[in-house]
Formats: C-alpha cells, structure tokens, sequence
C-alpha cells in the first residue's frame, strides 16, 4: 500500500510524452516510459455473435487482426508495442472463449518476437460484468467469481498486464450526471467508487503477483468519458463533464494505491494527473482513437502519453488494409514523431503545440492539459480521505475553468456559466461526508447496496 | 379557454410543489382533469421539448420539468382512471443480451416519458424470449432494443426473431438504437426503425404508432 503524499514531478514542466519517473518492463522487453512514445493498438471483432459455436471464426478473426498489426509494426520499423485484448462481456463470461483469444494472440506476439525481435506486451482488460445486476453485486455473486476467475486464467495464459475499466459507483454516477446532481456524484465517485477500487484492486494485484505480471491500471471511462460523450450530445453541461473528469482521478488513484503501476489505460484522460502523483506511464488516446468516438482532446492528450492508443477499432476492410493494421500504422506515425522530437531535444516545443491546439477550444481538453492536471494532483493530494481529494479535485477544476474563462481565452458560454456558478456551490457546501452518504442513500439508496460497498 | 399559462411556465421550470398546487386550484375552479392535463401540464413538456430540441435545455432541466409534470398528473391520475383517458402509448424498453450497457436506454426512456409515454424498463442483458414475455404481460405497443457492442447487435435480430416465431410481431413495432447501429442494419434485420439519438426515438416512436407529433 503507498500512501502517495507527494507529487512525482516538481512541476507541470517536467510531465512529458514518453518519460516516466517510474517506467515500466513488460512482455517481451516492452519498456514504456523510458524515453520513447510506443503505440498500444487495439481492436473488436466486426457485427458477430460471441459465442462457444463461433469459437473457432472468433479465433480466425483475432488471428488475422493480430497478425497483421504485428506485420505492420515490423514493416514500418517500430519497435514495440502495447497490444491490448479488451473483453466484450460475453469474453469474461464466457471463460473459455477469453482465455482461448488470450493464449492466440500471445502466441503470435511470441512468434513475432522470436522472428523479428518485436518487443510487445499484451494488456488483457476484463470485462467488469459486475454491474450486470441491479442493484449491482460488487463484491459477491456469480458475476463477481467469474470476473476475478477471468483475472486468474488471463494472467495464467498470456497476459503479460491485467487492467479493468471498473464501474464501482456507476449505477449512482449515470443517474447523478443525468440529473446534474454534483452531491450524488460526490457519493459516487468520493465513497462508492473508491471503496470499490480499493477491494478491487487488491484482489487483481494479487492474482498479478500471484503469476509474476503487471498490475497495470485502470480507468474512469464508466465515468467521465459517459459524461464528455452526454455533454457532447448536449444532454448535459460541459462544465459539469470536465469537473466529473477531475473527480474521478481520485478512484483511478487508489488502484495505484494498491498496487497497480501503470501504464494506466488508454481511455482514463485522467492519466496524466495519475503520472503527475505517481510517477507511473500513462496510455492516453485522442485523434487516433476518432474511429472509437468523439473527443475534444485530439493532440493535447498526446502532450503527457507513455503509450497512444486507438481505443478500439472493427476488424473492417478498408482500401489499405483491415481497419486494425490502418490504425497501427497511424499510430506509428503519431509515435515517431513524438519520438523524433524527443530525440532532437524539440519535445517541449512539440508539446505546446499539443496542448495550444486544443487547450483553450474546450473545456474537456483544458482539464487535462499538462498545467491543469498538474494543479489538479496538487489538490488531491492536499486532503487525506477519498471524499475530501474528490471534492478538491472537482472544485480545483471549477477554478481552472473560471480562470481560463476570465482571461477570456476559453470562451464560456452563459448558461455553461450559470451550471459552472452551481456546480461550485454544492462542492463548497458537501464538505461533510457522513451528510453526503446519508443524503445520498435516501436518494439513491434504491440503485446500491451498501454491504457491496463494505458500508 | 382557461388561462393555464402560469401552470405551463412552472411545468418549463420544473416547480414541482407548485404544479401539484395550481392542478388542485384548476381542479376546484371546476376544471375536468382532461382539460388540465391536454391544456396545461402536456403544453408545457412540450415547449420543454421544444426548448431541449433547441439547445436550450440539458436533460437535467428536462427532468426537473418532468417531474412537475408528474406532480401534476398524480393530482390528476384518479379523476383520469375514472373517465378512462390513457397515456400516448406503452413502450418496452431494454438493452440486448450480452449487454450491459444502459445509459443510452436510460435517456430514451426519460425522453419518452416526457413525451408522454408509458414505458416499461426490462433492464440489461435482456434474453430475445423475456423481451416477448414482457411485450405480451404488459400489453406493450412499441420495443426499444438497445446495444453498444458490435458483438452484441446479432442480439437484436434475435430478439426480433423471437418476436416473429412466437407469433407476436405483428402486435408490435420495434425500434432500435445504440453507438454501432445504422438504418441499414436496422433494415437488415427487419426492424420498423432506427433512433440515431435519445432525441429523436421520441419523433420516431409518435411515427411508428400514428401519434400525433
């Protein structure tokens, strides 16, 4: 257990693409964090059912997309890369068919490795099917046992790094952020979450150990990213998003609490305020992950990466190739150009470009910029209890809006003003945890069961 | 006509005590319940709607409206029992098998129900067979399928087959939805229609059951 109490770096200055203070070596010789930006490509299968009779298709589908990700990074000279295996929920439920898909791309890492000197590393992300049942069983039941046993046979057939996209507190968080209620969020994302990260991780730290691998991180995705992506659709405000951003970097925290040591996953843009305390890589994705979703964070996600992904992209023909062979090679070109900078001594002006380009366009990219994670971090770690890092991180993010705002470079709409103006004022006034629970299970004590949250 | 204006404008601000309060004053000046809730508490979600549509409001201003409106029609719901008036239509809604996502289903039905719909949440992972059993138990009209992953949408032409071979298709108009769904897919699996957001499956539900927009 580390207590982090201290920031890894002395200043936002110091964050940067492709150096960690505490990197990382996995896989086949993957170092991530030592100087170099590497890609981490990921990738689905096309509209087909996952299912015991398709087994052998899926294992086509998987062979052909591996093969030919491995053949480009050969061809286009790179040498590395992350290889993320993220389960759809019937690949966790279906143990069979997520540990067979495991054992196949692990072997064609191996091969390419041995034939060509490839260093990979092979991320396997569970799929948290916990939250199948409503309310959501989070430390008991069937799906629970299942999920950790996937955790077991992945790292027992393959994996060389474990991860989750863990939803603990989410079942709260999507009814709060519909209604714009800033105390449910804090219930959600400064009690529920926390607490669930903390029993999970502990558990996936252990199986990691348990087989001599790499607890690697999770992800406020469940979270943040279902707040900028209902924000976009303008079904809530923007503000609100971003602020839900920094609120969530305090669950993604504790799992390196526990253990887990990066690098963190792709689609967690609190990444980089988790480099900033820990020290520990970060995957960050944006303008190559455009075939996944939207975002506003196109470059400046690029400005504190260790790893850029493609998020996840359909096993589809496109003229040049299959959709995931096209997006490696597109990542290829992001990393070598990080990396050139890195190598002529240009990084820091590359990284202004990163961040000026988006920075000031939105709210969602300025929350994230090397500066604004940095201070976000120091707000954190200024309290001792989740509920009160939660609650500074979201407020720290309401005065990084307000002040960008102020010098008149972010423009700030008046109603996203107005939510900004409320937003702020329920944080100032819920500094008292005990009334947020209390509150919060009298208005939301039908959708989570207490004693899964060890409460 | 009665002047309901000052219902309507607290039905758009969300001011639940006082919608239950105005629904009760309308009711004692002799007004039908029918004649508050058609001239009243429904124009009033509606300009709501309008406002959303228009960028105008989020959808947390739209709860709040939302749940004035119901203020008021709790007022209103004996009196409407007794002279039979029923809601714009019963919707089913749930998320496919495989599937656990539902914030998208979850939207749509919070649309819905400002537009004046009954809808029924099966929830997530919901088998193609429970879909039938809850469309026949509750008399639904219209089934929202929901699905985010391209290795769950076969779900959805499950579902629909199911529909089809337990020889209740024909009482039923189904619309689908989700991140990896087009028109054309829904086509090709014999759906009536696709929502391309929460937004639009309302226009989409009033066109596939003839309801007035």
């Amino acid at each position: 257990m580390t207590n982090f109490s201290k920031m890894a770096y002395q200043s936002a200055d110091d964050l940067m693409f492709g150096r960690a203070k505490v990197p990382v070596t996995c896989g086949y010789g993957l170092e991530v964090g030592t100087g170099m930006v590497l890609p981490e490509v990921n990738f689905t299968l096309p509209t087909m059912k996952v299912e015991h009779e398709q087994l052998p298709a899926i294992l086509r589908q998987y062979d052909d997309m591996v093969s030919s990700i491995l053949q480009r990074l050969v061809t286009l000279g790179m040498p590395g890369a992350m290889i993320e295996f993220e389960h759809a929920p019937q690949m966790t439920e279906e143990l069979e068919i997520g540990t067979a898909i495991t054992a196949k791309i692990r072997t064609l890492m191996q091969s390419f490795y041995e034939k060509h000197g490839l260093r990979t590393a092979l991320r396997v992300t569970v799929c948290d099917i916990r939250e199948k049942s409503r309310p959501p069983q989070m430390r008991s039941g069937e799906a629970t046992e299942k999920m950790f046993e996937a955790f077991r046979l992945s790292a027992a057939n393959g994996a060389h790094l474990l991860s989750i996209e863990s939803t603990g507190g989410k079942e709260v968080s999507d009814r709060a952020l519909m209604e714009a209620d800033v105390q449910g969020l804090l219930l959600a994302l400064g009690i529920l979450a926390p607490r669930d990260s903390r029993f999970l991780w502990q558990k996936i730290v252990a199986i990691a150990n348990e087989h001599k691998i790499i607890p690697a991180g999770d992800t406020a995705c469940a979270f943040a990213n279902t707040a900028m992506i209902l924000a976009d659709q303008r079904y809530i405000p923007n503000v609100l998003a971003a602020v839900v951003r920094a609120m969530s970097a305090v669950r993604t925290l504790v799992g390196n609490e526990v253990g887990a040591v990066g690098p963190t996953k792709d689609c967690g843009y609190e990444g980089p305020v988790i480099k900033a305390i820990t020290g520990c890589p970060v995957s960050l994705e944006g303008k190559s992950a455009a075939c996944a979703h939207f975002s506003h964070m196109g470059n400046i996600a690029m400005a504190t990466c260790d790893l850029w992904s493609n998020e996840s992209v359909q096993n589809v023909k496109l003229l040049s190739g299959h959709a995931p062979e096209v997006f490696t090679e597109i990542l290829t070109y992001d990393c070598r150009l990080m990396n050139e900078a890195l190598q002529a001594g240009q990084e820091r002006a590359l990284q202004n470009l990163f961040v000026s380009s988006d920075a000031y366009k939105s709210v969602h990219a300025l929350v994230i910029s090397p500066q604004a994670s940095f201070e976000i971090a120091e707000a954190i770690l200024s309290h001792q209890s989740d509920f009160d890092r939660t609650r500074a991180a979201g407020l720290q993010a309401c005065q990084i809006i307000r002040d960008a705002s102020a010098t008149g470079k972010l423009p700030l709409p008046d109603r996203e003003s107005a939510w900004l103006d409320q937003i702020e004022e329920v944080l100032q006034e819920n500094a008292d945890e005990g009334k947020v629970l209390e509150d919060g299970s009298a208005q939301f004590g039908e959708l989570f069961l207490p004693k899964e949250y060890g409460l | 006509m009665q002047n309901y204006d000052e219902l309507r404008e607290c039905v758009i601000a969300g001011k639940k005590a006082q919608v239950a309060e105005l629904v009760r004053k309308h009711l004692d000046e002799g007004k039908t319940a029918k004649d508050v809730m058609d001239n009243g508490l429904i124009p009033g979600m509606a300009i709501v709607g309008k406002k959303f549509q228009e960028g105008e409001f989020f959808i947390p201003e739209m709860l709040m409206a939302a749940r004035s409106l119901n203020a008021g029609l709790e007022v209103l719901r004996p009196l409407l029992e007794a002279s039979d008036v029923k809601p714009v239509a019963k919707v089913l809604m749930g998320t496919v098998k495989g599937d656990i996502h539902d914030i998208g289903k979850n939207l749509v039905a919070v649309m819905l129900r400002g537009g004046g719909f009954e809808v029924i949440d099966a929830g997530v992972d919901v088998p193609p067979d429970k879909f039938v059993e809850l469309a026949r138990e509750n008399g639904a009209d219209l089934i929202g399928l929901s699905a985010l992953l391209t290795t769950t949408m076969p779900s959805m032409k499950d579902t629909i087959d199911a529909f089809q071979s337990q020889g209740y298709r024909e009482n039923v108009k189904i619309m689908i939805g989700g991140a990896p769904i087009t028109q054309e897919y829904a086509d090709e699996i014999g759906a009536d229609g696709f929502a391309r957001n929460a937004s639009y499956a309302v226009e989409l539900a009033k066109k596939l059951l003839g309801v007035a927009a």
